[in-house]
Order: C-alpha cells, then structure tokens, then sequence
C-alpha cells in the first residue's frame, strides 16, 4: 500500500451546545493516497465537511490524529487531556499546501479577480512581476484571463467557483478540499467544474477530497468513495466496487439518484407483466460490472437452466473507463432452476436483487 | 439689501466673524472638535470593535476574557450620558491636556464618549463580513494581520464608512454640549449666544450652520460607501 497523503485516525468532533453534545463526527479514519480523487457523500448534516474540514484544522477535532503529508498536525487519544497541535506558524505554511474550495465561493467581494488569486500570493517569496505572472498563469489555466480586473460580483456561479479554484492552487498544493463545491451550480456548469477537477488531478497529480451530496458528481470523477450518516462512514471502497455492489440502504439510495435507476423501477413496476407476476416469474434486478459483460449472462441461463429472460429496461454507466450495467428483467423458469440459475448468476458475479416474486424460489 | 439683513438678523452680525465670540472662531472650534475627537475615539473605536469581533467565540482568535473586559468598558462608558462624563472624567482631563476648559479639553470627553457608540458600529459593521471568506483566508493561510486588514477592514470598508457616517453626525452632536465645558464651537453659540440671551436669529443660524455640516458629512458619506462597494 502506498503511503497516504491525508491520513485521518478516530476522529470525533463534538459540539456543546447548552446542555446538549453534538457529536458530529463519531470515530472516523481515513486514508487518502496521492492522485486519489475521494468522494465523501453523504446527507447534510451527515458530518462530511465537519470532517475534511479537520484536514486543515479549520475544525479541530475533540480527539484523534490528523497527519497530512507526513507531518502531525493533531494528536489527542481520547482520554487524553492533552492534545499535541501543529504550531500556527507552521500550520499556516501547511495550509498553502491544501487548497479548499467552498460552495458559496468565499472570495473577497472587494477584490478583482487578480487581487483574489494574488491575495493568495501575500507570502510566497516571490517578486512582484512573479506573482503577476504567476496570477497570469492560475487565471488562464481555469480560462478566465480576460476577466482579471472585474470584480466577484460581475461574474456568474461557474466562473467565481474558477476564480477560488485558482486562489486554491496559487502555493502549488498538492491536495484539494472540494467542500460542495459544486452544489450551488447547475448541472452543465457543476460538469464544466467537474471537469476541470478531472484535469488537475490528472495533468497535475491533485489529490482530491471531494466532499458533496450530489452522487452524480461522485460517479462522474472519483476513483474512491465513503458514505456518511450520523457522524460516522457507513461504507467505503472503490467507486466501481460501490456502484456495483453497494451494500448498505443508504448507498443504494445514492447511487440510485445518480443512475435513473429509481424511476425505471417505479415506472416498469406498474407494467401489466410486473403487476400480475405469474407463479413461475421472478421480477428482478441484475448488476453486473465490466467483468462479466463479455458472457452472454441471458443466453446462458436459457441454454443451462431453460430459464427465459423478459427484459424491461436496461442500462449501463461507465464507470472509471468500466462498464456497470443495470438490467430490469422477469425471469421465467421451474422453481428449481430458477434458483439455480440465479445462483450462477452470483457466481458469476451479478448481484441480483428480487424486487418481487420471492414466492417462485 | 443689507439693511434687511441687518434689521432681521441684528444678533448674527453682533457676533462678528472673527475674536472670542466671532462666527467664523465658533465654526473652527467645531471642526477642530469634531476633527481630533474623530481621530482619537475612532482609532479606539476601531480597537475596541476589530478586538470584539476578533475574540468573540466564532472569532478568529477567540478569548474569552478579553472579550468580556472588551465588552463591559464599552458598555459602561456608553451608559454613562456625555455631559456627566463630561463633569465626570475632569481630573482625567486634567492629567492629559493640562487643563479642564477650552476646546483642547473637551477632546478628552468627546473622544470618550463617541468611541464606545463607534465601537459598537464597527462591531456590527465587520460582523456583516460573511464568514466563509473569513475561513476561505485561513484556508489558504493568512495571517491574523492579513485577515485583519486585508479581509475584516478591506471587506467591510463600504460598511465601516457607512457607520462612520452615523458616529461623525452624533459626534457633531456631541460637540454642542461642549459648550458646557467652555470649548465653545457652534452648539455653544446657539445655546449661550443664542438661546440665553433670547437672541432667536443667532439659534437659527447656527443650528443652520450645524445642519450643513451634518448633511456634508452624509452626501461624502453615501457617495464613498457607494463608490467602494462591489458586492
């Protein structure tokens, strides 16, 4: 395993409010390599941005251990009184190194474009012709170099959010903290966003913590994903392994906004074929991943079981350069081999979900 | 013409323009007053508002003992009506210009009594400066200093000349009640010129005198706020 670059160990973040604890984060480690781009999705409230925003100490954690690029920034077991922090003049330092980027921008209103990407700049040994350069520069890489001398107010959602991505990257982090950066967009602009993430990560090696509700943003640039509820990681893995195999209610509420696949199934439910399901049917779900898309899965079942696949709706993402297909199908088949064939079809790695009919098996 | 004027305002003219009790000594002495109290309770208000803002506990480096002390020495000394103060701190006055009368005295008290309500103005003013850009600052490792003056005071600028504004208009009407204290300026020519020696033409023109001053320093006022602001 290669060695992380953000390293969170048992984080808890607790409020107190007047006679009441909030604890909004609850035992949470995560380990984030370079050049990943990390989903955190979860509901708000679920204490996502609470959590990144502990990488950078904005929010300091009750107790845990928080180690960014190999150096400690927090240290505290938790029946510990004492807590070991980075010193502020070292944590400034530390933060020019870890871009963040807000859902509602944050850029000063006062300021031109250039003033806010060079606001950045304030402490970077360099002369005063360099940090113009180096502004020229930030602003043409997010595409914005005829909009230096305006002001925040003067442009619209998607270029303010450029602007803060290039204040972000003005001390050459190597880390991004995307807190809902894009949930304040609409979707051509959240993907022209997205996008530009995607560029960074790839031409630059930015590692990515991507913090947002929105699973489509996830699904569109993050190799890896963890779901919050309540303070806590419910599920993590890779975002083919989620997609495909998402194991908890939640999850699958996610990716279901992300893929339509909610309203197929409400729509295809109220079929006449769905509605009266026959002794002998089963109306289920498969999911199957790039793997197993190469075997002819439904003229398998035929062949070996006499199993007949009625197909109502299909649909496959690509994911990560891998194909996910989803398909609504009713099988049709003695009992016994029904659940033969639908053990193979395990085997073989779909999962399948019995939406109704569990009665045939 | 000028035996109208002198039939309707026999007074005004008696004052004369210049010596002790001339109009144009009363205007100067208002400036003067209103000028250095400005300068020295606004650069204490300042203090006092930056330093609330900054150790309160969603500041950026909360404190909650220096905001509490803060808070109360804003608190009394606004609680305290101005022409008590101005009796009350004499001795104070005393120590620090050398005497307890004249327009150089009436420094003391005025400075005193603007910068608790000036204070409580910027506090609200930076408090309007949104959050997030704030943490946006911290995010990519400002200092205190820069998050100060280049976010706080920089942000809010448009905001701090607003109440400005506000705190210089009830500054000029502090310094009516100077008058008190023998520091004359033009509340004093109205109420010991004017008013007491039943010399209504001199109370009008004065408090005429007051008015444009006062609408000066709003039209400035509006025309700054509005020029700096680019939200």
């Amino acid at each position: 395993m290669t060695e992380s670059i953000i390293s969170l160990k048992n984080i808890n973040v607790t409020f107190r409010q007047k006679n009441k604890t909030i604890n909004a984060v609850q035992n949470v480690s995560l380990e984030v390599q370079s050049g990943d781009i990390y989903g955190v999705v979860g509901y708000s409230g679920a204490g996502k941005s609470t959590l990144v925003r502990t990488v950078n100490l904005l929010q300091v954690p009750t107790s845990g251990q928080v180690i960014v690029q190999d150096s400690t920034f927090f240290d505290r077991q938790t029946n510990q009184s004492h807590a070991k922090i980075i010193n502020s003049n070292q944590l400034r330092q530390k933060r020019r190194k870890i871009g963040m980027i807000f859902q509602h921008f944050n850029l000063l209103n006062e300021r031109t474009v250039a003033e806010n990407v060079a606001f950045a700049l304030e402490h970077a040994k360099l002369s005063d012709t360099q940090k113009a350069d180096k502004v020229g520069e930030l602003l043409k890489l997010v595409e914005l170099s005829d909009r230096s001398q305006q002001y925040p107010s003067q442009l619209s959602g998607g270029q303010k959010q450029r602007v803060a991505i290039a204040r972000a990257l003005a001390n050459d982090p190597e880390i991004l903290i995307s807190d809902e950066a894009t949930s304040a967009l609409d979707p051509k602009t959240t993907n022209q966003i997205l996008g530009l993430l995607k560029k960074l990560n790839q031409e630059y090696g930015l590692t990515i913590l991507l913090i947002t509700h929105e699973m489509q943003a996830v699904k569109e640039i993050a190799n890896k994903v963890a779901v919050m509820q309540n303070g806590q990681i419910i599920e993590r893995g890779s975002l083919l392994n989620i997609f495909a195999n998402p194991k908890e209610q939640l999850t699958k509420e996610f990716i279901e906004t992300a893929t339509n696949l909610d309203q197929a199934i409400a729509t295809v439910s109220q079929q006449a074929l769905v509605q009266n399901l026959q002794e002998n049917q089963i109306f289920a779900r498969l999911t199957y991943t790039g793997n197993n898309t190469n075997e002819p899965l439904i003229a398998g079942l035929y062949r070996q079981y006499q199993i007949v696949a009625n197909i109502l709706y299909g649909d496959i993402e690509i994911l990560q350069g891998t194909e996910v297909g989803s398909l609504l199908v009713i099988l049709t088949g003695e009992q016994d081999k029904l659940t033969a064939g639908i053990a193979q079809l395990a085997q073989a790695g779909v999962n399948v979900e019995i939406l109704k009919g569990s009665h045939a098996l | 013409m000028s035996n109208w004027i002198s039939q309707t305002f026999p007074n005004v003219i008696y004052q004369g323009w210049t010596g002790d009790t001339g109009w144009w000594t009363a205007i100067v002495q208002t400036i003067y007053m209103t000028f250095w109290s400005a300068i020295f309770g606004g650069i204490l208000g300042l203090i006092f508002g930056i330093g609330l803002i900054v150790t309160a506990s969603d500041g950026i480096t909360p404190n909650r003992t220096l905001y509490w002390i803060l808070d109360k020495v804003v608190s009394i000394f606004r609680a305290v009506p101005f022409i008590i103060l101005l009796a009350f701190i004499a001795p104070v006055t005393k120590a620090i210009v050398g005497t307890q009368i004249g327009t150089a005295a009436a420094l003391v008290p005025l400075s005193l009594g603007v910068f608790p309500f000036y204070a409580r103005q910027i506090q609200v003013a930076l408090s309007e400066v949104d959050h997030g850009i704030v943490e946006a600052a911290q995010s990519i490792g400002a200092t205190f200093t820069d998050i100060v003056f280049g976010v706080y005071f920089r942000e809010g600028r448009s905001e701090i000349i607003r109440v400005s504004t506000v705190t210089l208009i009830s500054l000029i009407g502090l310094t009516a009640m100077a008058g008190a204290i023998g520091a004359g300026g033009l509340g004093n020519m109205a109420i010991s010129y004017g008013y007491n020696r039943f010399a209504t033409d001199t109370t009008v023109v004065a408090t005429l005198l007051v008015l444009i001053f006062v609408l000066i320093v709003q039209l400035v006022g509006d025309w700054l706020a509005k020029r700096l602001n680019h939200k």
